[in-house]
């Protein structure tokens, strides 16, 4: 009886040792370490507020989505049927929003009703209730009033076609210090209802740094090597433009100047690479992907001078922090010995 | 900030705080465990008057020994007033007086009882006897009928009291007694219906004692008497002035007829005399405030000569209101440092970082079981309602404010059902705080419509599971005795809460998350 239960608990359990070993840094870890070390806390508006974000962008020449318009009080609330007449498709998002939440996709409209992702139609009345809710504050943090921006919608690269259910998968790289040190894909699927958050059941596919290729994949924290629902093969992911999308990532440091940052990314298929948000407290869940704690990286980044260039620090990335180096041949770099 | 200052000041928080605590151990002889001491209440009167200009006399009636409860010490506060304690009948009264004064006054007097079974009440040396009393001419036939009716399903002076009282229950109340109670207030309606019908009875006031609670009022209780049959020889009663007497008692509550001493109730004027006069003075009113001690007699009375001394950091030498208050915020700290230890070490999620303090409080109020069962029972029936509400299209503002009096109408409800089917537990889940039970309604049903059940449940159950340890921690007789006598510890908590900020390793469920991450 003892037994099995040991038996039980040492299935679903590790020990602090074993974490440690493999160098896995902890929600308090990353809290003290990390976060509070390196941000500081007068710049969190900058990427708490997407608004901010997307005027930063405009201003450092980063790409980011097309922006269609803002709401930012109640009485213009009926003004975004206006807005989005000549859109097929657009996003409703709160500015202060966390975690994806109260971000409304619109695939297609006809004025009166509006079509989401999932074929699930609303009203216009839903919509605006929608937006003004954002207003009111319901999704921002601490409840404080809020701006609605709306966004045209991304048309994402056909390259994932296969590994998506119904929402935009986006590209998640950690910024350390302005390098790039672990790179992860998040994929909707039925379970997660389209959305591409992982505790909600996306499946998130840990990206070699190297080269883009798929290393490894998880669902609910457990491997996954298809996608639940197109049955797609996880290790035939592959994110093209690769350079590019580190490059826009790494350059997120200079535009914020926040040390540990989570940057979201999506590949449009025609204007590449773009940014979507920017997150001065990532979550932990990329280590999972990647099957890998993010302590030895980190630490080495730590021992970096500062003041190096964007293009240099991404190389310093994939060289150090590439799985194989075929991998890093197959995309033109020439292997570099550690 | 480096390391070493905040190691510094975690250890000289430390170091005073465990100072501090050794220090009043020792000096003061406050022992460390609530243990197998008596209870003393201290109870704190205040006297609030608006005086008119001129002399002023206020005196208020003084709790006597009586079963259950014998005086201890007593004090009075009262600046620029000349004092002297009445002991003439009827009962024992404090009288205050000043020549002149004006604008509101406020008077204090403050006694500690002790927890006694032993104590010998007073003797009582005469019966009161029944007052004539006028009736007008609608009411003298009403009242009549209803002692005539009384009267007939009665064998003595008890039951005859309590046949009278049922007649004025809420449900079965006959013409007559309502046209009576249109008249006169209840319990004074009682008095004079048991002196109509030649009973000896008398108003008195009680103080129902419950650790903690400021500002209660004494409530008006009815004391029925009648000679035991030995007693029958010395009848005279005017004659009997300073003899003994052989008499029995009950106690009846007027408003419900239910008969019997309650538990922790104290008779603060037990005499049938008024239990505030004041002449020079109007809008006069009196409240209490009260709190129990775990300390040894001997200790309570020298704690009283300890006041003044600087270094004796107690909150004993505060005036009884804040001290009952105070003997629950000091309890918030405890409650705080389940939260850290759940959040740092564990790693439970929670909605909102310190509601499940205030849960735990109101838990407190209410007693474990009755406030889960009332939480569930108001979260659910909130998110039920708050699902429609979510269907109007209502702006945020005004759909919390809507969420607010829904949660206000379930718990009158709610109340109104449990008092019904006789469960007084029903009446206490009012200790919730509404604005804490509105916003988890909201916070729930947004997490419901957009995470799905699942997470409803888990951040519901993580606040409920923190509320319920927070709970057990702050309940803890041990941790109330500890945090109440001991203020160094505070320092001590916060110095351990400090190292808990500091803590970077793993938490306990983050050995669960990430026990894939050390398979392959």
């Amino acid at each position: 009886m003892l037994s099995s239960w040991l038996n039980r608990w040492s299935r679903n359990w590790t020990m602090p040792g074993a974490l440690r070993a493999r160098g896995v840094v902890g929600m308090n870890r990353r809290n003290i370490g990390y976060i509070s070390k390196y941000n500081d806390r007068r710049l969190y508006p900058l990427v708490d507020d997407k608004l901010q974000t997307k005027l930063l962008c405009q201003k450092y020449g980063l790409a980011s989505p097309e922006m269609i318009g803002k709401v930012a009080s109640q009485f213009e609330v009926e003004r975004v049927v206006d807005m989005v007449r000549d859109h097929a498709g657009f996003v409703i998002k709160p500015a202060k929003g966390s975690g994806g939440k109260g971000i409304l996709v619109i695939e297609h409209h006809d004025g009166e009703e509006y079509v989401k992702p999932s074929g699930a139609r609303i009203t216009r009345a839903d919509m605006e209730r929608h937006v003004s809710n954002i207003l009111s504050g319901l999704y921002s943090l601490g409840g404080s009033p809020d701006v609605a921006l709306v966004e045209g919608l991304i048309s994402f690269d056909q390259a994932f076609a296969e590994f998506t259910y119904e929402g935009v998968p986006d590209i998640r790289v950690i910024v350390f210090k302005g390098y790039p040190v672990m790179a992860m894909m998040r994929l909707s699927t039925a379970a997660s209802d389209g959305k591409a958050n992982l505790h909600q059941g996306a499946v998130g596919v840990g990206l070699d740094i190297g080269s883009g290729w798929a290393v490894r994949g998880v669902q609910y924290d457990r491997p996954q090597f298809a996608h639940p629902d197109t049955g797609h093969d996880i290790f035939s992911l592959k994110v093209p433009q690769w350079d590019t999308l580190l490059e826009l990532a790494a350059g997120c440091y200079e535009m914020t100047g926040l040390g540990y940052l989570g940057t979201d990314m999506v590949l449009d298929r025609r204007h590449g690479p773009m940014l979507l948000e920017l997150n001065a407290r990532p979550g932990l869940a990329i280590q999972m992907a990647n099957g890998e704690g993010l302590r030895k990286r980190l630490e080495l980044i730590e021992r970096q001078p500062d003041g190096v260039p964007v293009a240099e620090r991404v190389a310093f990335a994939r060289k150090h922090f590439s799985r194989s180096k075929e991998d890093v041949a197959n995309v033109g770099m020439a292997p570099i010995a550690d | 900030m480096s390391r070493f200052a905040f190691y510094l000041l975690v250890g000289l928080l430390m170091l005073i705080g465990v100072g501090l605590t050794a220090y009043r151990h020792i000096s003061f002889d406050v022992p460390w465990v609530p243990g197998a001491q008596q209870k003393v209440w201290d109870i704190e009167a205040q006297v609030a008057f608006t005086a008119t200009g001129g002399p002023v006399k206020a005196s208020l009636a003084l709790p006597e020994n009586q079963k259950g409860y014998s005086v201890l010490t007593e004090n009075t506060a009262s600046s620029g007033f000349g004092l002297s304690y009445l002991d003439d009948l009827p009962g024992r009264r404090a009288e205050w007086s000043i020549r002149e004064a004006a604008g509101s006054q406020l008077l204090y007097y403050t006694v500690t009882m002790l927890e006694s079974d032993n104590a010998t009440p007073a003797a009582i040396k005469r019966l009161p006897a029944p007052q004539e009393v006028s009736w007008e001419r609608p009411y003298d036939t009403a009242a009549a009928q209803v002692i005539d009716q009384a009267r007939e399903r009665s064998a003595d002076s008890f039951t005859f009291a309590r046949e009278l009282i049922k007649q004025f229950d809420n449900q079965r109340q006959g013409e007559n007694a309502r046209l009576l109670l249109t008249q006169f207030e209840r319990p004074e309606l009682m008095l004079r219906l048991l002196n109509e019908a030649g009973v000896s009875a008398r108003l008195v006031s009680g103080l129902s004692l419950e650790d903690g609670r400021r500002r209660q009022t004494v409530s008006s209780w009815l004391q029925v008497f009648a000679e035991t049959p030995q007693g029958n020889e010395a009848v005279d009663i005017d004659a009997a002035d300073g003899e003994e007497i052989n008499t029995d008692w009950v106690l009846i509550n007027p408003e419900t007829g239910k008969q019997g001493e309650p538990d922790n109730l104290l008779l603060w004027e037990g005499r049938g005399a008024p239990m505030l006069e004041v002449e020079g003075g109007v809008n006069s009113r009196v409240s209490f405030s009260m709190i129990r001690h775990n300390e040894p007699a001997a200790v309570a009375v020298r704690n009283k000569l300890a006041n003044d001394e600087l270094l004796n950091f107690s909150i004993h030498s505060l005036p009884l209101e804040e001290q009952a208050l105070f003997k629950t915020i000091l309890l918030i700290p405890i409650g705080a440092l389940v939260v850290v230890l759940l959040r740092v070490l564990v790693g439970l999620k929670t909605s909102g970082t310190f509601m499940p303090v205030l849960i735990a409080l109101a838990f407190i109020q209410t007693s474990l079981v009755t406030g889960l069962i009332g939480f569930l029972l108001i979260v659910a029936t909130g998110l039920v309602i708050r699902s429609y509400l979510s269907r109007l299209n209502l702006l945020l503002v005004a759909r919390v404010s809507v969420v607010i009096i829904t949660v206000i109408a379930i718990i009158s409800i709610f109340s109104v059902l449990a008092y019904r089917f006789g469960l007084n537990a029903g009446l206490t889940i009012t200790f919730f705080p509404m604005i804490i039970l509105s916003w988890t309604v909201e916070r729930m049903s947004i997490l419901w419509e957009e995470e799905g059940p699942k997470e409803v449940l888990k951040q519901g159950g993580g606040s409920l599971l923190t509320a319920v340890l927070a709970y057990l921690a702050m309940n803890n007789p041990w941790v109330r005795h500890l945090t109440f006598n001991f203020l160094g510890l505070q320092l001590v908590l916060m110095a351990f809460i400090l190292l808990l900020g500091n803590y970077t390793g793993y938490r306990l469920l983050e050995l669960r998350r990430f026990k894939p991450l050390t398979e392959d």
